[in-house]
C-alpha cells in the first residue's frame, strides 16, 4: 500500500453528491413530507438540512479514506483474513474496569428506568442468553443449529407445565429447566454426531419444528394453540400479586402500596445475574481443555479425531451447554410473559437467535451481547417501522456480510499456555 | 527385537470395495518401516483402519501384544499411537504453541512445556514462529508442525502420512533430514509415502502395496534396487 499520498478532492466530491442523492431519495418521503389530518405538510428545511450532513459526512470520510492513516485503515478492515486474532497467553484486557461499572449501572437500571424500559431490557438480556447459548454451539464448536428454539421451548413449558402439573415454583423449574434442556440437547446430539454443516443443519431445523408440532397438536398435556400460563418468581417465598390466596405477597410484606413493576425489577434483578454467571462459566469454559476441544473441532475434525480426541464427548457438551442455556432463557421467557404458547417458538425465532451470534461474530461473547441487544431493543424503539422488521433484518445482515462477515466484534481469544511442566 | 505392530490378515471394505485384501506386515520396535504404493493403493486407508476409521471387516492390528482393531480412536491415541495425518490437517487459527499443546490431548499438560521445548530443539523453525498462527506457515513448516504436534503425545510409534505431500523437493529433503533425526532417538516409524526414492532410502524395511494387496517386501536398500519397483515407482531409471 505505497501509494503516493494526496487527496482527490475531485472523487470526493462525487461520493458526496451519490451520498447527498441517495439521501434525498431516502428522507424526501420520510422526512420531508409530514402527514396533517387528510392533507400534508412539506418540510424542504429538514430535509435539505439532513441531506447537507449526509454529503459534509461522506465527503469528510471520502477524503480521510485518501489520507494515509484512512488507507491503513481502510486496508485492514478489507484485509479481514479469515479466522481468530489471538492475544498472547496472560493477557490481560486494559479493559476490565469496564465490568464493574456495567454491572453497577445494571444493578441501577430497575430503579430508574420505566416498566416499559425495564421489560424490553428483559426481553434483551432473555436473547442474550439465547445468544451466548448457541454461540457455544454455533460459534465455538462450529455445529451449525438451526433448532435452538426448541429448547428454548422445553424451557417455557418446563416451567408452565411444571406449575401446572407438579405445583413446581419458578426457582424450582429454574435447575429442573435447564436440565431437560440439556438432556433434549443429548437426545438430539447423540444421533446427528456424523453429521456436518448443511446436514445437521436440516435435522436440527427438524427438531425445532417437532418441538412446535408437538407442543401445538398434544392438546390434552400442553393446551395446544391456546397455550399454558406460567407462574411468577417468588422472593422468598413472597408473591409478587396483588393478593395471596396463601401466605403475604411481597408489598403486604415490606408495607409499601403495590406496583406490577416489582415483579419486573426481580425478573430483571434475577436474570442480571443469571447472565452474569452464564458469561463467567463460558470464560471459563473456554480456557478449559473443553473450550481448546470446541475450537479444535470447529478448526478441523478429522485432525482432532487423528489426535485421538473424544469428539462425542466434545460435540455432546457443546449442545448440552447451549441447550440448558437455552432453556434457562426460556424459564425467564415464560415467567417474564406470565404465559406460553406455541406461536413463540417458531422457526423464524431460531433465524432470529442465528442472526444474533453471526453479526456478533462467531464465537464472541461481547459481540453477541451487543447483537442480542440490537436485534430485541432496536424492533421496540422502532415499533413505527414494525413492519418493515423482517426487511431491515435481512438488510442488516446483507450490510454486515459485505463489510464486516466477522460480526460486529471479531473473536479476539486469548491464547492458551502450558501449565508449568511436571519434570519426572 | 520385539514386534510393536502387526497387522495380520486384515480386510477393509468400504461398501461392496474392498480396499485392504489381507494384509499383514509387522514393526518392529526402533524400526523405520514405510510402506510405499501408487495413488489409491489402499495405504491411508491401512493407517486410518488403525485408528479405526474404517472398522477392519475381518483380521487383527496387534498393538503390544492387545488387538486394538475394535478400540475407539482417542484409546489408541492415548496408548502410545499418534498419527500425523494426510495434508497435515494443522489447525489454521492456532499458533504454532498451541497447535503444539493441541497434540498433548492424549496424554493430559502435565510434560507440556518440557516436550515443547524439546520439539522446538528439533525444528528451530517452528520457534523462530512460535506465536504465529499457523495457517500463514509455509508447506514445510506446516509440515514440521504436524509432525511436532503428532510427537506431542509421547508416541511409542509414529505414523506418518505422505509428509512429502505437496512440498517442493529441498523441502522433501528437510523433512526426510528431520524424520532420520527423530528416528536416531529410538523413535519407531511408520511411514506411508508415495516418494518411494526418499522414503526407501530411510527405512530400515518397506512393503510396496498394489491394489490393497502387499505386493513385495524387503529391507530398503533391497527394494530400491529391485526392478519392478523402480519401473513402478522410481521412473524406471
Amino acid at each position: 500500500m505505497s501509494q503516493a499520498v494526496g487527496i482527490n478532492f475531485k472523487k470526493s466530491s462525487i461520493d458526496a453528491l451519490i451520498a447527498g442523492f441517495m439521501a434525498l431519495v431516502l428522507f424526501g418521503p420520510i422526512v420531508g413530507v409530514v402527514l396533517d389530518g387528510y392533507g400534508f405538510n412539506t418540510e424542504f428545511g429538514k430535509v435539505a438540512w439532513m441531506i447537507a450532513a449526509v454529503a459534509i459526512g461522506r465527503f469528510a470520510v471520502s477524503s480521510f479514506l485518501q489520507t494515509e492513516k484512512g488507507i491503513a485503515m481502510a486496508f485492514r478492515y478489507a484485509n479481514n483474513n479469515d479466522g481468530v486474532e489471538v492475544l498472547p497467553p496472560g493477557h490481560k484486557s486494559k479493559m476490565v474496569w469496564v465490568i464493574p461499572l456495567v454491572i453497577v449501572i445494571g444493578l441501577l437500571v430497575p430503579f430508574i428506568a420505566s416498566k416499559y424500559i425495564l421489560t424490553v431490557i428483559i426481553l434483551g438480556l432473555i436473547y442474550v442468553l439465547l445468544g451466548l447459548g448457541l454461540n457455544i454451539v454455533v460459534g465455538l464448536a462450529g455445529l451449525l443449529d438451526l433448532g435452538f428454539v426448541g429448547f428454548y421451548a422445553i424451557g417455557a413449558y418446563g416451567l408452565a407445565l411444571g406449575y401446572e402439573n407438579l405445583g413446581l415454583g419458578f426457582w424450582s423449574m429454574l435447575p429442573i429447566a435447564a436440565i431437560m434442556a440439556a438432556v433434549a440437547g443429548a437426545i438430539l446430539g447423540f444421533p446427528v454426531l456424523r453429521m456436518h454443516g448443511d446436514y445437521l443443519a436440516i435435522v436440527t431445523l427438524g427438531f425445532g419444528e417437532i418441538i412446535r408440532l408437538v407442543l401445538t397438536n398434544w392438546a390434552s398435556f400442553t393446551h395446544g394453540p391456546n397455550g399454558v400460563s406460567a407462574p411468577l418468581p417468588t422472593f422468598f417465598g413472597l408473591e409478587f400479586k396483588r393478593r395471596s390466596r396463601d401466605g403475604e405477597t411481597f408489598h403486604e410484606f415490606f408495607n409499601i402500596p403495590y406496583d406490577s413493576a416489582y415483579k419486573y425489577m426481580f425478573i430483571y434483578i434475577v436474570l442480571f445475574a443469571v447472565v452474569w454467571a452464564v458469561l463467567f462459566i463460558k470464560h471459563r469454559l473456554v480456557k478449559m481443555p473443553i473450550g481448546r476441544a470446541w475450537e479444535a473441532l470447529r478448526e478441523d475434525e478429522i485432525a482432532c479425531r487423528s489426535l485421538g480426541l473424544n469428539h462425542v464427548l466434545v460435540k455432546l457438551s457443546a449442545f448440552m451447554l447451549g441447550a440448558s442455556t437455552g432453556g434457562l432463557a426460556g424459564v425467564f421467557f415464560a415467567t417474564y410473559q406470565g404465559f406460553v404458547n406455541p406461536s413463540s417458538f417458531t422457526f423464524f425465532e431460531s433465524a432470529l437467535i442465528l442472526a444474533i451470534v453471526v453479526l456478533g461474530g462467531m464465537g464472541s461473547t461481547l459481540g453477541v451481547v451487543i447483537a442480542a441487544f440490537c436485534l430485541t431493543v432496536l424492533p421496540e424503539m422502532l415499533r413505527e417501522f414494525a413492519e418493515y422488521r423482517v426487511l431491515m433484518f435481512g438488510i442488516l445482515m446483507v450490510v454486515m456480510m459485505i463489510w464486516k462477515p466477522r460480526g460486529i466484534v471479531r473473536v479476539t481469544r486469548t491464547g492458551f499456555a502450558a501449565r508449568k511442566g511436571v519434570v519426572k | 527385537m520385539t514386534t510393536l505392530m502387526e497387522f495380520k490378515n486384515v480386510d477393509v471394505h468400504y461398501g461392496p470395495i474392498q480396499a485392504l485384501k489381507g494384509v499383514s506386515l509387522t514393526v518392529e520396535e526402533g524400526e523405520i518401516v514405510t510402506l510405499i504404493g501408487a495413488n489409491g493403493a489402499g495405504k491411508s486407508t491401512l493407517l486410518m483402519s488403525i485408528f479405526g476409521q474404517p472398522r477392519i471387516s475381518s483380521g487383527e492390528i496387534i498393538y503390544r501384544g492387545e488387538d486394538i482393531s475394535q478400540k475407539s480412536a482417542h484409546y489408541v491415541a492415548s496408548h502410545g499411537l499418534a498419527q500425523s495425518p494426510e495434508g497435515r490437517r494443522i489447525f489454521p487459527s492456532m499458533s504454532v504453541e498451541e497447535n503444539l499443546l493441541m497434540g498433548t490431548i492424549p496424554i493430559g499438560m502435565d510434560h507440556a512445556e518440557e516436550d515443547m521445548q524439546h520439539m522446538f530443539g528439533l525444528f528451530p523453525r517452528l520457534l523462530e514462529r512460535r506465536n504465529q498462527r499457523a495457517s500463514t506457515m509455509s508447506g514445510g513448516e506446516q509440515q514440521m508442525l504436524a509432525i511436532a504436534r503428532a510427537l506431542m503425545s509421547r508416541p511409542k510409534l509414529l505414523l506418518l502420512d505422505e509428509p512429502s505431500l505437496g512440498l517442493a523437493p529441498i523441502i522433501v529433503k528437510q523433512i526426510f533430514q528431520i524424520l532420520k533425526d527423530v528416528a536416531s532417538t529410538g523413535m519407531t516409524i511408520f511411514l506411508v509415502e508415495q516418494n518411494a526414492n526418499h522414503a526407501l532410502k530411510l527405512a530400515n524395511r518397506g512393503y510396496v502395496m498394489v491394489n490393497g494387496e502387499i505386493r513385495m517386501t524387503g529391507t530398503g536398500e533391497e527394494l530400491l534396487v529391485n526392478p519392478e519397483v523402480r519401473e513402478a515407482y522410481l521412473g524406471g531409471h
